[in-house]
């Protein structure tokens, strides 16, 4: 095996928004083939914290580099490479309307690669069925899916290149419980079978508990990461109050009845919620 | 990446090596495909080599396997075969529903042209009877709010009078300043060499009032107004403010149509009035200084120019054309479902509507006037 750096590392990131401080040094580090769960109450800036990440936001102060090179300081044309090798899926999904499923997952791929047009198909299909969608809703347009579904056609449009690691913003934020387990079964089996690297930001326990090895959470504008086992026990009195308040506890207890079935049955689990 | 092939006496060994990913898809599937199968009876392949396999590369190679498979040669692999062919297989093999229905909606062969023309013909129909059915809906609206002036949102309705109407003032007044002037100025050469210019004063003012000044403000704001209020009522619709309103138990034709089309109704006769002023002043003001002609003569010849009824069948065109406009605007806006194109395409359709019902409207009113003699 190769020295393992982090895959992406945060250093001091510190980001404003007029007099107002949303990060003020905050770090964090993502290391390969585990998923990172980030957490934080509302408008503690979570997805401030991702569009740094992803270059969309650029930070006051700190560096953020993903494969050891520091994006803060690279050109829109050495960005380039580096977003082809990770995906995003927006919280909304974010999918252009505009475009059939298959499109959607086609479009990166025309962006990057000079790829025939029925290999193009073939793999955007694979990554389609790949994430539970039906082979049919390939053909349709975002606005005739399920909430569900967008939510699965945003991940395989992520996949599109397939990437080593991915982003979700609250993936199972509005699905009803049992599609938000079918989500998590989803992220384990994508992280146990592609060997991908994810970060999600999300607010649901059952999620982290299922799916994180480990979590970050955003108090006082910065992060205090461990893994799910220990940060359950930490000092501070919000991540205390995050992981042990009334919701939390249900969710502890299904995670560690949950833990004995585990999760290699995802691929074969519940798939295709609303289809 | 690379694939080397040794032939055996059983058939072929590959070994393949570097990174198989999606970027070296389009080179592994030329290479592979290149390989000649005839009388191979078996293929070993060896990825010790492999630097990295993702789901693209997995699925090159399975393709590969499959060929080789139905050319009826047994494939092995040294060591356990990639996990990632095991997940690509478990993947396509799960049922899918549905997928078999996927053209059902195909036109027959051979008869294209006629399915085209006959789903058109259906389609068009449709819109007719939504359009009216909009419009009646819009009118019992407008009347059951005209029980109490709180329902008929006088706010709301002055906000769209200075939008469609009082922004568009400076736009208006320069157009028609400027078209007046041109057909004032040709005419003027034309009329010059018979003898007879004075008579471009008639033509002006006859011209203005009766056509030009609505007809110009018309078509201007058909642009303006019906795309800003197809474009607010489709954007709300995308962001399902209307659903909201619906929900909340507010009828979105009362607070969102009428007050529109009642606003456009006040605003476009005002704009009218002063596209009239203004062409007539470019008019005077061209027969002043190119035709040397007095004030007081335009004026005196206007007078004589003009019936009582000029003015009146111009303006009396405005609130139609108005309704016409901002129906078109509203109507449009109200069936945008879904996606970000589908706001431009009724967008579009709705500016495109609006110039053609003012037009055709025109000419009907030409007509009518024309058979009561007016």
């Amino acid at each position: 095996m190769t020295l393992r750096y982090p895959l992406i590392e945060v250093r001091g990131l510190v980001n404003r928004f007029g007099s107002q401080l949303v990060h003020d040094g905050l770090d964090m580090e993502v290391r390969e083939d585990e998923v990172f769960g980030i957490v934080g109450g509302s408008g503690s800036g979570k997805s401030v914290l991702l569009r740094s990440i992803l270059g969309l936001q650029h930070p006051e102060a700190g560096t953020v580099r993903i494969q050891g090179q520091d994006i803060t300081r690279l050109s829109e044309a050495q960005l380039r490479p580096i977003k082809a090798c990770y995906g995003v899926a927006f919280q909304s999904g974010a999918l252009y309307s505009g475009l059939t499923v298959l499109q959607n997952v086609q479009l990166p791929m025309m962006e990057h690669l000079d790829l025939e047009s029925p290999v193009r198909d073939e793999l955007a299909l694979l990554k389609i069925r790949l994430v539970g969608l039906p082979a049919d809703a390939a053909y349709k347009y975002p606005a005739e899916l399920s909430g569900g579904m967008v939510k699965r056609a945003a991940i395989a449009r992520a996949l599109a290149l397939d990437p080593a690691l991915l982003f979700l913003d609250e993936p199972t934020s509005g699905l009803d419980p049992v599609s938000a387990t079918a989500f998590d079964d989803l992220v384990l089996f994508l992280q146990k079978e592609l060997k991908l690297t994810i970060v999600m930001i999300t607010h649901d326990l059952d999620s982290i508990f299922r799916t994180c090895n480990r979590v970050g959470v955003i108090v006082n504008r910065r992060m205090e990461s461990d893994t799910v086992e220990r940060i359950v026990d930490h000092p501070n009195p919000f991540i205390r109050e995050y992981f042990h308040g009334e919701r939390a506890r249900g969710a502890r207890i299904a995670a560690h009845e949950g833990a004995t079935d585990g999760g290699g049955a995802a691929a074969d689990g519940e798939r295709g919620d609303g289809a | 990446m690379s694939v080397e092939v040794r032939r055996t006496a059983a058939g072929l060994q590959l070994e393949l090596a570097g990174q198989w990913g999606l970027r070296q898809a389009e080179t592994a599937r030329a290479q592979l495909a290149a390989i000649d199968l005839r009388a191979v009876r078996e293929v070993e392949i060896s990825t010790r080599a492999v630097e990295s396999l993702d789901l693209s590369g997995a699925w090159v190679l399975r393709e590969f396997l499959q060929r080789a498979s139905a050319a009826g040669a047994e494939v092995s692999f040294q060591g356990a075969p990639p996990d990632q062919l095991r997940v690509i297989d478990q993947t396509l093999k799960e049922p899918t529903a549905g997928s078999a229905a996927e053209d059902s909606d195909a036109a027959p062969p051979g008869a294209v042209l006629l399915y085209d023309v006959g789903r058109y013909a259906v389609h068009a129909w449709h819109d007719a009877v939504l359009s009216f059915a909009f419009l009646g809906r819009a009118l019992v609206t407008f009347f059951a709010s005209l029980r109490s002036l709180r329902r008929l949102r006088p706010i709301s309705v002055a906000r769209h009078v200075y939008d469609t109407g009082i922004t568009a003032m400076p736009i208006t007044a320069l157009i028609a300043f400027l078209v007046t002037v041109i057909i004032a100025y040709l005419s003027a050469q034309e009329l010059r060499g018979l003898g007879v210019d004075i008579y471009v004063v008639d033509l002006v003012t006859i011209g203005v009032l009766r056509e030009l000044g609505v007809l110009l403000t018309s078509i201007i704001t058909a642009g303006r107004s019906a795309s800003s209020y197809a474009a607010e009522l489709g954007s709300m619709q995308l962001n399902e403010e209307v659903d909201a309103l619906v929900a909340t138990g507010v009828d979105p034709f009362e607070v969102l149509v009428v007050p529109r089309v009642l606003g456009f109704v006040i605003a476009l006769p005002l704009l009218t009035v002063i596209a009239d002023l203004v062409g007539l002043t470019g008019g005077a003001l061209l027969c002043r200084y190119l035709l040397d002609m007095p004030l007081t003569q335009y004026i005196n010849r206007m007078n004589e120019a003009i019936a009582p009824t000029t003015f009146w069948v111009g303006i009396i065109k405005a609130p139609v054309f108005a309704v016409l406009i901002a129906l078109a605007g509203c109507y449009r806006g109200m069936q945008v479902r879904g996606s970000a194109r589908e706001l431009g395409h009724k967008v579009t359709v709705a500016v495109v509507q609006a110039i053609f019902l003012v037009i055709l409207a025109d000419a009907l009113f030409a007509i009518l006037f024309m058979k009561m003699d007016i």
